[in-house]
């Protein structure tokens, strides 16, 4: 028996304005550690609201959401910032580095927050995942000289900087060419084959989704194949 | 550590729009520099302006009223009780102006250790003979030593040396108005009349400028030794003692236990010059009003800067919260940005303020009526700085609090998912 890392339970979402729509409608599964899970499905089925909600930033649901065991469900927002900050990392499509720093600085500044390693360490740490990801030359340059790809490797770079108990991403390749796109996909699928390191990946790509070990599809708001 | 890292992101928020930055801090400097120097100018002003009155005007004087007692003899014979009295023209007493018993009370007073000093002084009508032309003014005896040290003789005394009317024996000091009157020069001798008819002749040795033109055209200084002489009075005799206290404010009370301690007439110098402290007070208050005005529209320039960078930034804001920040962190983040600005636009004030203070002071500014003043007077009161900088603080808090607020109450989601 694997260990389970995320479940949820019973999620429903829905937006009041200006009618109530409903957005996700009983949403339940488990993803167990290690594992590489994609969530697919078309535009508007609500896959992106299913992720910002496990990532703990959404807290508008009804329903149960356990981390690591853990219920998420009504913490405060200072303890989700805690959870997030120790436990999930992001990638996003749009890269969404902080251009006022270096690479290296966006890097650390989980880690530095998390403060459970002196900034010395965490720099060493940044430089090792940095030069894990082959971009340790592009440690000193700012986030708003780097390319497409690069952006993204950074991200993935800081989302490791804590070791999370899992990484969340939103559409990682979306925005990035097919080298691009495979360049990272095969990071993605290195850290979970290395590291164990578990990923739920929202897509909209079939291609990447197909590569993944295990694919959520969603439509209309419920979760129709798992 | 936390706050090591909070301090370091918002230094990096606040470089990358070093520009912004800079208008709002030099929105505070010059708000703190105006304060700052209107304040020392201000004071600078009402303090000489006091002063020209205030430093020469005893705290308490002790004298003997002219003036008709207040139980008549008819009063208080037994005789005509429950009768109307209608005598008319009544004279006051042929009363002496001395203090009685001046030698015990200086004494006694000298001894109070409310007070800083005590100097006796005669004032006595004479008449200064020139040709044949009289002009009224009238003379005080006074103890030079004690005058020039509690009530900054010397320095209305522009020509000549003030102590000489110690040393040189029959000497005068004249206003510098009169002297003019009399053509009178330093070392020329001057005839004067006392009221009982006696002549005098006394040298001059210096000229007097108080600042108030009247005063000066109607007064004259001698030692009192010379002034007793010339009204043939003994060494105990004097008009009035004027007594300077360690405190001020404790001269109303004072001045009231001296009237029934030593059986005299007592005046204080809040009674006497009431005008000059309602008017200090209404300056002062102007200035505060302006100074704050100026500190307002300063937090007004902070808070608009900083909602428009919150604006700006939200991406960041976004970001950092989805790494583990929490609002209180992006909260803490943009008050440290204000208040940087604060301190560093305040700082930068003090400064500024006193270099303008500095400038200020070297500004000739002279006028007749105030022969000790050669620039503009600025007070370099510590208080005003520290009044300022405080100010700078709050405002700039009140103006980084909301926008701060809004910043910590980003949702996130809305800002990626909105791209």
């Amino acid at each position: 028996m694997s260990e389970i890392i995320l479940e949820s339970r019973s999620i429903n979402k829905s937006f009041h304005d200006p009618v109530t729509v409903k957005i996700l409608n009983d949403i339940n599964f488990k993803v167990n550690k290690g594992e590489f899970v994609s969530v697919v499905g078309k535009s508007g089925c609500g896959k992106s609201t299913l992720l910002y909600i496990l990532s703990t930033m959404d807290t508008d649901y009804e329903g149960e959401l356990l981390i690591d065991n853990i219920k998420m469900t009504g913490k405060t927002e200072a303890e989700l910032a805690h959870v997030r900050n120790e436990k999930i990392g992001f990638v996003f499509q749009f890269h969404y580095l902080l251009n006022e720093f270096s690479a290296l600085k966006n890097v650390m500044l989980p880690g530095l927050k998390l403060g459970k390693h002196s900034e010395q360490e965490v720099e060493h740490r940044a430089m090792e995942l940095m030069k894990k990801l082959s971009i340790d030359k592009l440690a000193l340059k700012d986030a708003n000289q780097l390319s497409g790809g690069e952006k993204q490797r950074v991200a993935i770079a800081r989302a490791l900087i804590n070791d999370p108990d899992i990484i969340m991403g939103d559409e990682p390749t979306g925005n990035l060419d097919k080298k691009n796109s495979e360049i990272v996909f095969d990071i993605l699928k290195q850290l979970t084959i290395e590291f164990k390191q578990t990923m739920l990946i929202v897509t909209h790509d079939p291609e990447f989704a197909g590569k993944t070990q295990r694919v959520i599809e969603m439509e209309d708001g419920r979760i129709i194949r798992q | 550590m936390n706050l090591r890292l909070i301090v370091s992101i918002a230094k990096s928020l606040l470089l990358a729009r070093l520009k912004q930055t800079i208008v709002a801090a030099v929105g505070v400097t010059f708000s703190i520099t105006m304060f700052v120097t209107l304040l020392g100018f201000m004071t600078g002003l009402n303090t000489m302006l006091d002063s020209l009155i205030l430093n020469r005007t005893p705290h308490v004087r002790l004298f003997n009223d002219i003036k008709p007692l207040e139980v008549q003899p008819i009063d208080a014979s037994g005789k005509f009780k429950g009768a109307y009295n209608f005598i008319s023209s009544i004279k006051s007493g042929a009363g002496r102006k001395e203090i009685y018993n001046s030698g015990a009370i200086i004494q006694r007073i000298n001894e109070d250790d409310r007070v800083l000093g005590l100097a006796p002084r005669i004032n006595a009508p004479v008449f200064f003979n020139d040709g044949a032309i009289e002009i009224t003014a009238s003379i005080n005896g006074i103890d030079v030593v004690e005058e020039m040290r509690l009530f900054h003789f010397n320095e209305y005394v522009t020509t000549g040396n003030p102590i000489d009317l110690k040393n040189v024996s029959n000497s005068i000091v004249l206003g510098k108005a009169l002297a003019e009157k009399l053509l009178a020069n330093i070392g020329d001798v001057v005839q004067l009349t006392t009221s009982q008819g006696e002549r005098f002749p006394l040298k001059v040795v210096g000229y007097f400028e108080s600042g108030l033109l009247d005063f000066d055209k109607t007064q004259a200084y001698a030692s009192i030794g010379t002034v007793q002489k010339l009204l043939g009075k003994d060494k105990s005799y004097v008009t009035d003692l004027q007594v300077k206290l360690n405190d001020i404010l404790l001269a109303p009370a004072v001045a009231k236990e001296y009237a029934i301690l030593f059986q005299t007439d007592t005046e204080d110098i809040q009674t006497a010059n009431s005008q000059f402290e309602t008017g200090s007070r209404v300056r002062s208050i102007i200035s505060y009003t302006v100074g704050i005005t100026l500190l307002v529209v300063a937090g007004f320039g902070i808070y608009n800067i900083l909602n428009m960078m919150i604006f700006e930034k939200m991406e960041t804001i976004a970001i950092l919260k989805a790494t583990g920040f929490s609002g209180n962190d992006v909260k803490r983040i943009f008050m440290t940005i204000a208040m940087t600005i604060g301190v560093v636009g305040g700082l930068a004030g003090l400064l500024f303020g006193f270099l303008l203070s500095s400038l200020i002071d070297q500004i000739p500014f002279n006028t007749a009526a105030l022969p000790t003043i050669t620039t503009y007077p600025i007070n370099y009161n510590i208080a005003y700085y520290i009044i300022g900088v405080t100010f700078a603080l709050i405002t700039t808090y009140f103006a980084g609090f909301f926008p701060a607020r809004k910043a910590g109450k980003v949702d996130p989601v809305i800002i990626i998912r909105g791209k």
